[in-house]
């Protein structure tokens, strides 16, 4: 999912670096010192869930989570996810120091939008509906991850198409495998800590 | 994406953190951060097979200087090259242009295999150097030199947290797979591994959620009013000067040689 440098032209490099720029200044602004400790933890279990590869079939993949860290921190999954991407640029070199901004904007947006739809609905009724919202949320910012992913490879030029087209169908058994554990991590919160939902659905 | 990080994967820095990087290591983290950021800005405005080498070489002889165990860099670097080797060996068939040869009906085009390694080489380029030159920090020196260039001071909050629980939650996990794998866990493609996965992530999360109350309470109790104070002084020296001049020199000397 990591676009490398090189590979998109400047136009999509600029508007990345000025969408992710923004989001992260928006999630910047929601974080009062209150919540900054909550936050950094987040975003660091994010990264150690990120470590993770759970097997599919004769291969692993690795978790992203993006809809899990969106339901959680709202727009201040934008910050949390470009820390956890610098790191991850820094320290263990994936991806890559100027595409940071469209990466950034790749996987935080996603998460974003499923906190805006799916947010809400978590906390009512009972967990198990809760859970299963939480599961579409998390098979939605894939979704939406690997589309944007595949936008910015379309726009970079038409010979990107069909590794675009392929970035989308190769994911399509990680969507399952994040809906399935993202539903389940909801249920366990739900049961275990009622009130986190409630209160991230009226942050 | 599978094999990326094995649990145990440890960033450069700590896999020999007694090491002292040679010259790179005596440099002012910040030049070190710009460095990096002008170095990667000018290789992916390059665009010429032998400027991009040129790029290349700059960043292996930055490795040489650093003293950061090669091989193992290297090897790191290859392992994004798999990530992304897929999408290169697509472009050849999927640029148009002059035929190559072709596979199964399918001709491979020139123009799309030079691009192909047009973006191996930028892509290598740019990430060795940044390991090389940024990699190397701690990464609390890092927070600090991103507070010195002006970041905005909560985002540096947040990076100084992740730092600093990105060790004590990976313990964590480690400890509750351990709990998993005593009681017979053995992960496969079924269902009780994708609820089991789920409720480890579930718990890992409430876990976080319930310490960061914790440690905001301790952080209050000790006067936490949101201002980073820093411990760590940088001061440039001549020779910082030196190298960002030098670098400076090699990217401006990069660009001649592409636009030529």
């Amino acid at each position: 999912m990591h676009i490398v440098d090189g590979a998109l032209s400047n136009p999509v490099v600029i508007g990345g670096a000025i969408a992710a720029a923004g989001g992260i200044a928006v999630g910047l602004k929601s974080l009062d010192i209150d919540r900054i400790p909550t936050a950094g933890v987040l975003s660091a279990s994010f990264f150690v869930a990120s470590l993770i590869h759970v097997p599919i079939g004769p291969s692993s993949v690795h978790l992203i989570l993006n809809g899990l860290a969106g339901l959680l921190l709202g727009w201040a999954a934008f910050p949390a996810l470009f820390v956890g991407l610098l790191l991850q640029a820094v320290f263990f070199g994936f991806g890559g120091l100027t595409v940071l901004g469209v990466n950034t904007f790749n996987i935080a947006m996603p998460a974003v939008l499923a906190w805006m739809i799916f947010g809400r609905l978590i906390g009512r009724g009972s967990a198990v509906h809760g859970a299963i919202w939480g599961g579409l949320g998390g098979a939605f910012a894939i979704a939406a991850t690997t589309l944007f992913v595949a936008v910015s490879l379309a726009l970079t030029g038409d010979e990107f198409l069909p590794a675009a087209k392929l970035v989308f169908f190769a994911h399509i058994p990680v969507m399952v495998v994040e809906a399935v554990l993202t539903g389940f991590a909801v249920l366990l919160a739900r049961k275990v800590k009622p009130e986190l939902f409630l209160k991230g659905s009226s942050a | 994406m599978a094999h990326a990080l094995e649990p145990k994967a440890k960033t450069l820095a700590e896999a020999s953190s007694d090491a002292p990087y040679g010259v790179i290591g005596d440099l002012d983290p910040r030049v070190r951060v710009v460095m990096a950021c002008v170095f990667a800005i000018a290789t992916v405005a390059l665009t010429t097979i032998p400027a991009l080498m040129a790029a290349l070489a700059t960043a292996i002889s930055l490795l040489m200087m650093s003293r950061l165990p090669i091989r193992r860099t290297l090897k790191r670097m290859a392992m994004m090259d798999s990530f992304i080797i897929f999408m290169l060996v697509l472009l050849p068939f999927t640029m148009p242009g002059e035929p190559m040869f072709s596979l199964f009906g399918f001709s491979a085009s020139w123009q799309g295999l030079w691009k192909a390694i047009e973006i191996g080489l930028t892509a290598n380029a740019v990430i060795l150097t940044l390991m090389v030159l940024v990699g190397t920090m701690e990464p609390v020196t890092l927070g600090h030199a991103l507070h010195k260039l002006r970041c905005p001071e909560v985002l540096v909050h947040l990076l100084m947290f992740t730092i600093r629980y990105i060790e004590v939650l990976r313990e964590e996990y480690l400890r509750l797979r351990g709990a998993m794998k005593i009681r017979g866990f053995r992960p496969g493609t079924n269902w009780h591994t994708y609820r089991s996965f789920g409720y480890l992530v579930g718990m890992m999360l409430v876990r976080a959620i319930e310490r960061s109350e914790r440690i905001l309470c301790a952080m209050k109790c000790r006067g936490f009013s949101g201002q980073l104070i820093l411990l760590q002084e940088f001061r440039m020296t001549r020779r910082d000067h030196r190298f960002a001049i030098l670098l400076g020199g090699v990217c401006v000397g990069l660009l001649l040689l592409d636009y030529l």
